[in-house]
C-alpha cells in the first residue's frame, strides 16, 4: 500500500486494541448516508516509475524556449549547492519552528535571512516572509495604513509604475477593509512628478513606489520620499532584491528613508517554476517592528545562558489576537527564504551587484540589437535589466512567431498598458549570451521583413 | 551538541563562491551615479565550502518527519514522498517562465488540470481554484466568494460570519479581512456543536458559517446534516475548513455534507511539504452556487489543449490573490502524490489515519491518559487532557511537549484547541508504523510517571536539544533581529 507500512497482522491486532470489528467500524459516528464507496473519475494508482516516465515527458514536452521575459519573474543562474541544501528532509519537511529547542537549524536561518534582508533593504526589520511579491505589497499597504499615526485615511497612493498584478492583488486583498488603491499617471514611462501637486491637498496613508519601475526605469525615488514624508504619508519601496545590491535602498531614500520595503525574492535562488512558489519579502523602519505581519525569529538566551533563537512577537499573530488580527497571515514561504539565504551566502553583495550589472548589460545589447531592426525603438531611458520597445504594429502574432520559433520574445504591454501603444517589455539576464540575443534579433529581422 | 555560529561570524572581507557570479562587474556608465548604492550591503563574505557547511550544519539542529514522529495535531505531517520532489523539479517544469505563452506549458498545465479534477472528485464540488498559496489565503477566497454571492443578489444586510469556539485562529481573522463580524458559538459537552446556539446566532444578518469537520475537537460533528439545513434555511452558506480533510478522505465528500465552499491544505492532505514553515497550498472548491466567484487563473480544456482561464473569461471571479499561478510548483506534487495513490489509496489514507489516532488513543488511554471526550470515536487525531496531572504534580503540557523532544519525539500541539485545558493534541497520520506509535506510547508513559515522582525533572527538559528552554520575554522585550545593529555583541565563543 503506498506509504501505509501496516501489515494485515498490524491491522489485527490494533483493531483487537481499540474493540472494533474493522477499519470502517471506526466511521461509525459518521452518518451512513455521507458515506460513499469509491472515487469516481480517480484512476488506479501508479508506481513511482510509471509516474516518472509520465512527468518526465509532460516537463520535456514544455521544452526550453530562449526566455526574454522578465515582468517580475527572473531566469538567472541559481547555484547547485542552493537546491542540494534546501532539499534536505531535515529542512523540507520540518514544521514551522514552534517548538524553539527542536527547530534551531530553521530559526538561525531565518534570523539570517532576516539580517541579509536589513543589509539589502537599509531598513532595521524584516519579516520571515510572506507569500509573494504580489501579497507583500498587499501587506505592506495594510499595515502603513495601521501605522500612519499621522493619518487616518485609508487610501494608498500608488502609480502605473507599480506592477500591475501587485496593484490587482492588492485591492483584491484590500477591498474588504475597505483600503482603497489610488494611481499616479505615467510619464517617460515613470511617475510623473508634475503630477503630484493635483494629491498634495489629499489624505494618504502611503506613497508606494517601485525601483526599478514596472517598466525598467528608475523612479526619483528621493524626490517621492521627501514629497510623500512632507505630505504625513509613509513611503513604501517595491525593489528587486538583486538591484538592491546595486541601487540606493529604500532606508536611504530622501532624507529619512522609506519607512517599509516589499518585493518579490525569486530572484534570490528561486526557480521559475510556471509562477510559484516563490516568496515575498517585506521589512519596516524599527519603530514599525510591533506593526509587521508574519513571522518574526529574535536572538535570545536559554536557561543555561547560551545564545538560542526564537519566534517573537507573536502577540500580533492572529493565533492570539483572532478576531482582533487585521491579517490572517499565519505561514511564511520557509523552503525558499532557506535557498534564497544559501543563495545569497554564496553571491554576496558583490556577486548580486554583478548580476544586477551583467542583467543590465545584456539587456542595452539587446536593445541594441533589437533597435537595429526597422521599425523598432527604445522607448524609455535609462532603463535597468528591462526596458519598453516601441513597434508599429501589434505585437500578439509576432510574438507567436517568435514563440513558434522556441524564443520568449518579451512582454506585450497591450493589456496593461494600452496608452503605450505597441509596446514589448524585454528583458535579458545574465543568463542570455551574445548568441542568444544574435538569435532573438536575427529571428525578429526575418519576421518583420517577411510581414 | 556545539553550536553554529551566526554566518556573519565566519564573514572574510574578498571571500566569495567565484563561479557563481559574473566574473567581473559589467559596464554601468549609463546609469545614474544618483541612484547607485553609497555603501555595499554588509552580506557574509564565505566559500562555497563554508556555505554548504553551514547550512548543513543547521539542518542537522532540526526536528523533521524525516528523521522524527511528528504528532502534531491539525498539521496531518506525514511523509512527504521523494518523488513527488523529484519530479516537480525536473528543468522541464522549473525553468518555465509563468508568462510563457500555453503552448510552451501543455506539460505543466496537464498537471494542473487533472489535479483539479481529482480535487473536484475528492470534494463533491463542481471547479476547482488552485491559486490560493495557504490554507489562510484559501480561506479568504472562500469567505470574499460567500460576500460575492450575496452582494451579487443585492443582500447587503448579511455582515455576520457564525464561528466555533473549536475554530483555528485563522477563521475569526479571515472573516474579518472580508468586512465581517465574527459570532462565536460554543461547543457541547460532547464536542458537537451546540445546535440551539446556532439556531439562536441565526438571522437575517448572517453570511455564513465556517466549521470544520471533523473538528478540531478530533470528533466528526454527527448533526452536520441539520446544521446545514438550519444554515441555508436563513439564507447563510456554509464554508468547510478542510484542515481535517485526511481524517474522511474518499469516505466523505464535503459537498454532500452540505457545504458550499472549502479550502483544501495540500501541504496536509496532500503530503506537499511543510518546508520549515512553508510554502503550502489552500486550494479552494465550490459548488455550482458559488463557482463563478472561484478565483482566478483557472486551467480550462479546449480540444485537447490546455488554457489558463483568466478575468476576461470569468468576469464573476473575485480576481488574482497572486502575481502569478499561486505556489504551482506545490501543486506539481500533490498532482504526482495523488496519482501515485490512485482511488483506492486515496481512501486508504483516511483508514489507516483513524486506526492510528483510535490504536494511539486507547493505548494512551489504558496508560493512565485522560481523554478529552472519551465516548467518542478518534477522528484522525483526539486530545488528551494533562488537567489533573497539572493540578497535582506543576507539570504542564508545555513541560510535557519539552520532555517528549528529549525522548525524541516531535511534540504534539499543545493549547490548541483553546477550550480544553492543559491538552496535547494528536495526529499520528496513516504512515507511521505499529512499532512507531508503540515507541510514543512508552514515552508518554515513562513522562507521566516521572511527572508523579520528579516533577523538577520534567520542568527542566529538554536537556538533549541543540538549546534548553529560550527566554521568550527577553526576545520579545530586547529585540534582536538581525546581526548588524543588535542590541548588544554576541557572547563570547
Amino acid at each position: 500500500m503506498p506509504f501505509i507500512p501496516h501489515t494485515a497482522a498490524d491491522v489485527g491486532a490494533m483493531l483487537q486494541a481499540v474493540g472494533a470489528g474493522s477499519i470502517d467500524a471506526l466511521f461509525d459516528e459518521i452518518p451512513a448516508a455521507l458515506q460513499v464507496e469509491g472515487l469516481p473519475g480517480i484512476g488506479p494508482g501508479l508506481p513511482e516509475a510509471a509516474i516518472t516516465r509520465l512527468m518526465s515527458e509532460r516537463a520535456a514536452a514544455d521544452g526550453h524556449p530562449l526566455c526574454f521575459i522578465g515582468a517580475g519573474a527572473y531566469d538567472h543562474h541559481i547555484p547547485a549547492a542552493v537546491w542540494e541544501i534546501a532539499g534536505r528532509g531535515e529542512f523540507y519537511s520540518a514544521y514551522t519552528p514552534y517548538q524553539a529547542e527542536a527547530s534551531q537549524g530553521t530559526l538561525q536561518l531565518i534570523y539570517e535571512y532576516q539580517s541579509m534582508m536589513t543589509e539589502l533593504t537599509g531598513l532595521g526589520v524584516a519579516n520571515a516572509s510572506l507569500y509573494d511579491g504580489a501579497t507583500a505589497f498587499a501587506e505592506a499597504c495594510l499595515m502603513a495604513v495601521r501605522a500612519n499615526r499621522k493619518s487616518r485615511s485609508r487610501r494608498v497612493l500608488t502609480t502605473r509604475a507599480l506592477a500591475p498584478a501587485y496593484r490587482r492583488v492588492a485591492r483584491n486583498l484590500l477591498e474588504g477593509q475597505g483600503i482603497e488603491l489610488v494611481e499616479l499617471p505615467l510619464a517617460d514611462g515613470r511617475t510623473d512628478i508634475a503630477a503630484l501637486a493635483a494629491s498634495a491637498g489629499a489624505d494618504f496613508a502611503a506613497l508606494a513606489i517601485q525601483q526599478p519601475g514596472f517598466l525598467g526605469t528608475l523612479e526619483a525615488v528621493d524626490e517621492l520620499t521627501d514629497w510623500a514624508h512632507a505630505h504625513d504619508m509613509l513611503v513604501i519601496g517595491v525593489c528587486n532584491p538583486v538591484w538592491l545590491a546595486l541601487l540606493e535602498p529604500p532606508g536611504r531614500w530622501g532624507a529619512a528613508g522609506a519607512d517599509i520595503a516589499c518585493g518579490e525574492g525569486q530572484p534570490l535562488g528561486i526557480p521559475l517554476s510556471s509562477g510559484g512558489p516563490y516568496f515575498g519579502y517585506l521589512g519596516c523602519r524599527d519603530a514599525l517592528a510591533r506593526q509587521m505581519p508574519g513571522r518574526i525569529v529574535g536572538r535570545t538566551v536559554d536557561l543555561d545562558g547560551r545564545s538560542g533563537f526564537t519566534l517573537t512577537l507573536q502577540a500580533r499573530e492572529q493565533h492570539i489576537r483572532r478576531s482582533k488580527a487585521t491579517s490572517n497571515i499565519c505561514t511564511n514561504q520557509g523552503l525558499m527564504v532557506t535557498a534564497a539565504t544559501i543563495h545569497m551566502s554564496l553571491l554576496g553583495a558583490e556577486g548580486l551587484r554583478r548580476v544586477a550589472a551583467q542583467c543590465h548589460a545584456n539587456t542595452r545589447s539587446l536593445v541594441q540589437a533589437l533597435c537595429a531592426l526597422p521599425g523598432v525603438s527604445l522607448a524609455f531611458a535609462p532603463y535597468c535589466h528591462e526596458a519598453v520597445l516601441r513597434f508599429e504594429r501589434p505585437l500578439a502574432p509576432l510574438l507567436d512567431a517568435l514563440s513558434a520559433a522556441g524564443i520568449l520574445g518579451g512582454h506585450d504591454l497591450a493589456a496593461d498598458y494600452p496608452e503605450l501603444g505597441h509596446a514589448l517589455l524585454v528583458c535579458a539576464t545574465e543568463m542570455r549570451t551574445a548568441a542568444d540575443i544574435e538569435t532573438y534579433a536575427s529571428t525578429l529581422g526575418r519576421l518583420l521583413a517577411a510581414a | 551538541m556545539i553550536p553554529e555560529p551566526v554566518i556573519f561570524e565566519s564573514s572574510h572581507a574578498g571571500r566569495r563562491a567565484f563561479p557563481q557570479a559574473p566574473a567581473s562587474l559589467a559596464d554601468i556608465g549609463d546609469l545614474p551615479a544618483s541612484a547607485l548604492r553609497s555603501e555595499p550591503a554588509r552580506l557574509p563574505e564565505v566559500s562555497e565550502l563554508q556555505v554548504v557547511r553551514h547550512f548543513t550544519r543547521l539542518s542537522q539542529l532540526n526536528f523533521s518527519i524525516d528523521t522524527h514522529f511528528y504528532p502534531l495535531g491539525s498539521c496531518t505531517m506525514k511523509y512527504n514522498p521523494r518523488a513527488a520532489n523529484r519530479l516537480a523539479m525536473l528543468p522541464g517544469f522549473l525553468g518555465r517562465h509563468p508568462l510563457a505563452p500555453d503552448e510552451h506549458g501543455q506539460g505543466f498545465l496537464a498537471c494542473l488540470y487533472e489535479l483539479q479534477e481529482m480535487l473536484k472528485a475528492v470534494t463533491g464540488m463542481s471547479e476547482v481554484s488552485l491559486t490560493p498559496m495557504a490554507g489562510a489565503q484559501g480561506e479568504f477566497a472562500g469567505v470574499a466568494m460567500i460576500r460575492a454571492y450575496h452582494r451579487a443578489r443585492g443582500d447587503h444586510a448579511r455582515r455576520v460570519l457564525i464561528v466555533p469556539d473549536a475554530a483555528h485562529g485563522t477563521n475569526p481573522a479571515t472573516a474579518t479581512m472580508c468586512g465581517y463580524e465574527v459570532r462565536e458559538i460554543p461547543t457541547d459537552a460532547e464536542g458537537d456543536v451546540d445546535l440551539a446556539a446556532l439556531k439562536a446566532a441565526l438571522g437575517p444578518d448572517t453570511a455564513g458559517i465556517m466549521l470544520t469537520n471533523p473538528s478540531t475537537l478530533g470528533v466528526f460533528e454527527r448533526r452536520i446534516v441539520e446544521l446545514s439545513a438550519m444554515v441555508h434555511e436563513a439564507g447563510g452558506l456554509l464554508y468547510y475548513d478542510g484542515a481535517n480533510l485526511n481524517a474522511v478522505l474518499g469516505r466523505v465528500l464535503p459537498a454532500a455534507m452540505g457545504f458550499d465552499v472549502m479550502h483544501i491544505n495540500l501541504h496536509k492532505t496532500f503530503s506537499t511539504p511543510h518546508g520549515g514553515g512553508g510554502p503550502g497550498a489552500g486550494v479552494v472548491a465550490a459548488n455550482e452556487r458559488l463557482a463563478r466567484f472561484l478565483p482566478v487563473p483557472i486551467v480550462g480544456r479546449r480540444d485537447d489543449r490546455y488554457t489558463w482561464l483568466g478575468e476576461a473569461e470569468r468576469p464573476d471571479s473575485i480576481g488574482r490573490l497572486s502575481a502569478f499561478m499561486g505556489n504551482a510548483g506545490i501543486l506539481l506534487r500533490a498532482h504526482v502524490y495523488m496519482r501515485m495513490l490512485g482511488a483506492e489509496g486515496m481512501r486508504r489514507v483516511s483508514s489507516f489515519a483513524t486506526l492510528n489516532a483510535n490504536y494511539l488513543m486507547a493505548r494512551l488511554q489504558a496508560a493512565g491518559f485522560e481523554l478529552a471526550f472519551p465516548a467518542r470515536r478518534a477522528s484522525h487525531e483526539f486530545i488528551i487532557s494533562l488537567r489533573r496531572l497539572a493540578q497535582d504534580t506543576g507539570v504542564t503540557a508545555m513541560d510535557f511537549a519539552k520532555a517528549l523532544l528529549d525522548r525524541g519525539f516531535h511534540a504534539p500541539t499543545t493549547y490548541f484547541p483553546l477550550l480544553v485545558p492543559e491538552c496535547l493534541l494528536i495526529e499520528p497520520t496513516e504512515t507511521e508504523s505499529l512499532e512507531e506509535l508503540d515507541r510514543f506510547v512508552a514515552a508518554m508513559a515513562a513522562i507521566r510517571e516521572l511527572a508523579l515522582h520528579d516533577a523538577a525533572e520534567i520542568k527542566a527538559a529538554p536537556r538533549s536539544t541543540p538549546v534548553r528552554r529560550l527566554d521568550e520575554v527577553k526576545a520579545a522585550r530586547d529585540l534582536d533581529l538581525r546581526w548588524y545593529g543588535r542590541p548588544r555583541p554576541p557572547a563570547a565563543p
